[in-house]
């Protein structure tokens, strides 16, 4: 009972100090800005943590905090290894080669309006299709490995990025192409100089869509028959065991992984589309 | 015309192509076969056996063309065997997830929009929870729901645990499109509207009716869209690892499981049918949402 009445007060004590801090001007900029969000998050650890174990709650329904905690600490071999195998192996070959693929497809077909014409409305339809339902037959096709979770990554990638660079590439205005062709460039250099530094900002919305996509794909992939490790495969197995300090732990990693990987392609997009309002 | 040509000619190369592939990737099984039986077959002999095996490595466009016929049309729509029925299971659980998402993620927008704590705060936990691989979560979520959905509950809703399941992945992927549209939307008035509206005198949930939201209703619109999609997707993924063997996504198990390419395939081409009606469905609703506000385009 103390556990539950701690934790309320603790919830209320906190949302007001962030009810104060974001009316503060050191929470305006900078830094700063990151207390309200850090309170926050830690207030849900805590009511976590205090209701499991006001409550009671048996660790084979919903594991405290600390537990989790404890438990990476514990496996930090095994999750390294499920790591590298469903997010470097799996999601991140994947996500590089079919992104690739997109952005060379849009350039390939940059040429033909007419086929633009007809790529993006299908492109559209096919980018809000479940292509996750693609893993069964791309798992039977490219075996249990790495190489089927990459193929199904590839697939899942591809028409949003595409969708995103044919549009992006379409985005100068007839002024800018014709002030191109007044300094004499060839088509290449346009495209170089001028339309894909333009499309960059589309490109990269397509490019954070897809880091999500990945990492989905990767992972369920392995639902559907993987090596004995992954992600995706610890996940299924120690649901099974009820071993569900070990499905959190994972599922902490996946978290970790997947903001990591957002914020990696984030900081690149700062970096080539400076330029662009919204970075400013 | 002029728009409709270029779709055409798209969607003829990429069955060719597929014909094209299923001839590559299904001739292997044929020479092989000829050999086992001591024979050899030509091109022109190999190329009709490429098209009508039982469990062909790709099946050809019209094969699964016809299991796809077959699964709908072929026995009573409440067969185990019907797509329609596996169909309505997955369409229920992505509707109920649909709903519950735009629920959370408008009444997250106006409180974010209104409270500055929450905008701060929770934000950009918000922007987080959609980097986290929700299948990951999926098993999680089935197990906690086997727990908590239980006595009398299913019986009065007619909903056993794992629909609720669905449900909630469902509404986990779709939250977030319409957070993010109805904030977009519900700030959209600029500085001179609302000086307007202060100037009439109007309260704070005035301007929200007859201002804020209204301005909304365009990126609302656009959002659900998106958050269709999206919830489709959520129910078919919350059958895949949760041993279901009802749904669209548990058929497609079962076809891997068993080795049944033309079940998987037909259960795959059913949800892209079902996720296209759905999509127009929103759209028809997006056009009146649209006109009844008297919003432009």
């Amino acid at each position: 009972m103390t556990w539950i009445v701690g934790v309320l007060v603790f919830w209320i004590l906190a949302w007001l100090a962030n009810l104060w801090i974001v009316r503060q001007r050191f929470a305006q900029h900078g830094a700063g800005k990151l207390i309200a969000p850090m309170i926050f998050g830690v207030t849900v650890l805590i009511l976590w943590e205090g209701m499991v174990r006001g409550i009671g709650v048996s660790a084979v329904i919903l594991p405290a905090p600390s537990l989790i905690w404890a438990k990476v600490l514990a496996s930090t071999s095994i999750l390294w290894g499920d790591f590298m195998q469903t997010f470097v192996r799996g999601a991140l070959s994947g996500y590089m080669i079919g992104c690739t693929a997109a952005v060379a497809t849009a350039i390939a077909i940059d040429r033909s309006p007419f086929l633009q014409r007809g790529l993006l409305p299908v492109g559209n339809f096919v980018a809000a299709l479940p292509i996750v339902g693609l893993a069964p037959i791309l798992v039977a096709w490219f075996g249990f490995d790495w190489q089927s979770k990459a193929a199904v990554v590839v697939a899942m990638v591809f028409f949003p990025v595409l969708v995103n660079a044919v549009a992006g590439l379409a985005d100068t205005s007839a002024m800018q192409r014709d002030l191109m062709r007044t300094y004499g460039a060839s088509y290449w250099q346009t495209m170089f100089k001028l339309r894909l530094p333009a499309a960059m900002p589309f490109i990269f919305n397509g490019l954070k869509i897809a880091t999500t996509l990945a990492l989905i794909g990767a992972i369920v992939a392995e639902f559907f028959g993987s090596p004995i490790m992954g992600m995706g495969f610890r996940i299924s197995t120690s649901v099974g065991q009820l071993a569900l300090d070990m499905v959190w732990a994972e599922i902490a990693v996946a978290a970790l992984a997947g903001s990591l990987f957002y914020g990696t392609v984030t900081l690149i997009e700062r970096g080539l589309t400076f330029w662009h309002p919204s970075q400013r | 015309m002029n728009r409709v040509l270029p779709i055409l000619t798209v969607v003829g190369l990429i069955i060719a192509l597929w014909y094209a592939a299923s001839v590559w990737l299904n001739a292997p099984w044929v020479y092989d076969q000829a050999a086992r039986a001591g024979q050899s077959v030509s091109f022109s002999q190999m190329l009709p056996q490429t098209q009508n095996q039982s469990r062909p490595v790709l099946p050809p466009p019209h094969q699964v063309a016809d299991a796809l016929w077959q699964g709908l049309t072929g026995q009573a729509i409440t067969s185990k065997r019907s797509l329609v029925y596996h169909g309505w299971v997955t369409l229920q659980s992505t509707l109920m997830g649909f709903v519950l998402g735009v629920v959370v993620g408008v009444g997250l927008a106006v409180s974010i929009v209104h409270v500055r704590a929450m905008d701060q705060s929770v934000m950009p936990w918000a922007v987080i929870s959609q980097t986290i691989p929700i299948v990951a979560l999926a098993p999680m979520i089935v197990v906690l729901s086997n727990s908590f959905w239980s006595g009398a509950l299913p019986q009065a809703t007619g909903l056993d645990s794992r629909a609720i399941a669905k449900a909630i992945i469902s509404a986990y992927l779709s939250f977030f499109p319409v957070l993010v549209g109805m904030i977009k939307g519900l700030r959209s008035p600029d500085a001179m509207q609302i000086d307007l509206l202060s100037t009439y005198g109007a309260s704070g949930p005035q301007t929200f009716w007859k201002l804020r939201l209204p301005a909304s209703m365009p990126y609302f619109v656009a959002s659900l869209k998106v958050a269709i999609a999206a919830s489709l997707v959520g129910a078919i993924v919350g059958e895949l690892p949760t041993g279901a063997i009802q749904g669209l996504g548990a058929r497609m198990l079962i076809g891997s499981q068993f080795g049944e390419p033309l079940i998987m395939w037909s259960a795959l081409f059913a949800s892209a049918i079902l996720a296209g009606g759905l999509i127009l469905l929103v759209g028809v609703a997006e056009r009146a949402i649209v006109r009844r506000t008297g919003s432009p385009a």
